[in-house]
């Protein structure tokens, strides 16, 4: 069992050794497309040994829980892994067209899937210090790709978001110390239960420090600064990397933390956490107003949707549980996608600033059509899969009486219309301001079906979670039992509890 | 002797929090360098103090006879020290490559990825 959990971190890994090796060769990124499809097919084993056995652990080193290092796979870690491996096959094709030789030879492959590692590494791990480990593995490759190039704009953009990410590294581990101090222990099934004979009021300032942490990680309001500061500033096989998962990574955290562990102060950490919701959702969706730069736009749109999904962690019923895993899943997709047709539009439009481009409705429509589907995911309309994501937590809020968060929820997805217009109106709509025609075919053909079968795949998944919610749904469901009542979890770390 | 870290640990957190938020990436740099240290002293004392006491197990028994130091905080400490040089040789570095690129150490005036829009 316990390789079968380890095979999604060990894959990538090994992948990023063998494309560091062959960093000088254009064998490097086959190496990674062909790395990536091994994970996603150890991620679908996974997901498939997950749903028939219920919730795996394996103990790392055969050292008994709690003692070792334990990995655990429920059904979010399970889909998180899945949806991971499903955005690192098509990063690592559109990279074939997006990362020239220079980004290859300095070990643009390697990062990645060293990336990949810490990401997943996260996503699976049962032990606290063990997470913040992946961590920092997800945050030296980010590092490492952010700076990749070296061009002015990435050294600023990179100062930012190094400076604030360690700042929350430190947060995490200083939480890590204290809560190890008080509980004893490290292991997350272990804590759920070791926290209880804590002292609850030190126990809810531990939580708070969490959640400064992981928010800086998940870009919340107020700690969302180094995102848009950064993120338009990459290649775009990078950003869209970055957008789809890495803030995700938080979010999942906290998801985590907060209802396994620290759900003993909800009244305190949870309306903190509301608060929280409601105010990224709104700076977020202003901010990406204000913009005027297609990846800027989107970086701030990032923000806002984090709202939603910290939004359903607030409410903490069953069914706003339901909605965040739901939201997390679509966002991944839809939001590494939209980076995706930004970096194509850059290519063939020759920039992602809206008021240089344009006219690419009329001439690529086969790059309209693939950004509708992802924009207007985005901005909840039916029947694409953000509507659903939405639908979920607007009524969960409902059915709490939380009119005020409800309408929030609702007015931020009328304006996220209006930002998802703005680059319809400009880049697509309006002819070019030099008078060229963007066409796809000024790209290679190599190029062409390197950007485009991703783009398309991606979007393919869109509208078949759009159009067939009910299996996805009913997935979310059970994984939201999962989370709510962890007993299943602590059981299949543990062994059974007396 | 917990109190005396306590102490320690709090100044070096007040000495950090006042480098970094001081407008100079360097000093920003050795807030953090502080800060982390504050980080791994806490992990130190929360695995609680003990003196003279190594965690050894004699040959033969299957764990120590007597109360032994936690050796487990020593080993994270062991791994945040590690991990964190990684960090800062990267920061300072990168710091170092802003110097050069962009003339300035001050936050306030490297604008170049966001810059400041004049008015419309």
């Amino acid at each position: 069992m316990s390789w079968l959990l380890a095979l999604p971190v060990v894959i990538p890994f090994l992948t990023a050794v063998l494309a560091f090796l062959t960093r000088q060769s254009p064998l490097g990124r086959w190496i990674s497309v062909a790395g990536s499809s091994v994970l996603l097919i150890a991620s679908i084993a996974l997901m498939n040994t997950v749903l028939r056995e219920g919730v795996i652990a394996g103990q790392m080193g055969n050292w008994p829980a709690p003692f070792g290092i334990t990995l655990v796979a429920d059904l979010l870690s399970a889909v998180m892994v899945l949806i991971t491996a499903i955005v690192a096959v098509a990063v690592s094709i559109y990279a074939i067209a997006d990362v020239d030789e220079g980004m290859e030879r300095l070990g643009y492959h390697a990062l990645f899937n060293m990336l990949i590692a810490g990401v997943v590494g996260a996503f699976i791990t049962g032990d606290l210090f063990n997470l913040y480990v992946w961590f920092e593995v997800m945050l030296i490759a980010s590092f490492g790709l952010l700076v990749l190039g070296g061009r002015p704009e990435q050294i600023d953009g990179g100062v930012k978001y190094v400076a604030l990410n360690l700042v929350s590294t430190i947060m995490f581990l200083t939480g890590i110390g204290l809560l190890y101090g008080m509980t004893g222990t490290l292991n997350m099934a272990d804590l759920a239960s070791a926290v209880d004979g804590a002292d609850q009021r030190l126990l809810t300032i531990v939580a708070v420090l969490f959640m400064i942490a992981f928010g800086v990680k998940a870009a919340v309001f107020p700690l969302f600064f180094w995102l848009p500061a950064s993120y338009h500033t990459p290649a775009f096989s990078v950003s869209a990397v970055f957008a789809g998962l890495l803030t995700k990574v938080g979010v999942y955290a906290l998801l985590r933390m907060f209802t396994l562990v620290f759900d003993h102060d909800t009244a305190f950490t949870h309306t903190i956490l509301l608060w929280v919701a409601g105010l990224t959702m709104v700076v977020g969706v202003l901010g990406a107003a204000a913009q005027s730069n297609m990846r800027k736009i989107l970086s701030f749109h990032i923000v806002s949707q984090i709202g939603y999904m910290i939004l359903g962690l607030a409410l903490l019923t069953p069914l706003a549980i339901v909605g965040a895993v739901f939201y997390l899943v679509h966002h991944i997709v839809v939001k590494a996608n939209l980076f995706l047709i930004a970096g194509v539009a850059q290519r063939i439009a020759g920039g992602t600033e809206l008021s240089r481009i344009g006219g690419l409705y009329k001439s690529a429509p086969l790059l309209a059509v693939l950004f509708v589907v992802p924009a207007f995911s985005l901005a909840g309309f039916p029947p694409l899969s953000g509507f659903w994501a939405k639908f979920l937590l607007v009524k969960a809020a409902l059915d709490v009486q939380g009119w005020i968060i409800a309408g929030i929820a609702l007015a931020v997805g009328l304006l996220t219309i209006y930002s998802m217009t703005k680059i319809w109106a400009q880049a697509f709509w309006e002819p070019h301001p030099d008078g060229i025609e963007p066409k796809l075919s000024s790209l290679s053909y190599r190029d062409r079906a390197a950007m485009l079968i991703p783009i398309a795949g991606l979007a393919v998944l869109t509208v078949m979670i759009g159009v067939m919610p009910e299996p996805f749904v009913q997935f979310a469901e059970a994984s939201a039992a999962q989370l709510l009542d962890p007993t299943a979890y602590i059981t299949a770390v543990l062994g059974e509890q007396p | 002797m917990e109190f005396l870290f306590a102490i320690t640990i709090g100044v070096l957190v007040a000495a950090a929090v006042y480098l970094m938020l001081s407008n100079h990436l360097l000093r920003f740099i050795f807030g953090l360098v502080l800060i982390s240290n504050a980080a791994n002293l806490t992990i130190f004392v929360s695995g609680r103090l003990t003196d003279g006491a190594p965690p050894l197990i004699p040959e033969g028994a299957d764990a120590p006879l007597v109360d032994v130091a936690n050796a487990l905080p020593q080993a994270l400490v062991l791994t945040a020290i590690v991990i964190g040089f990684g960090l800062f040789a990267f920061a300072i570095v990168l710091v170092f490559r802003a110097w050069t690129t962009l003339n300035s150490l001050t936050p306030d005036d490297m604008r170049l990825a966001e810059p400041e829009e004049a008015p419309k």
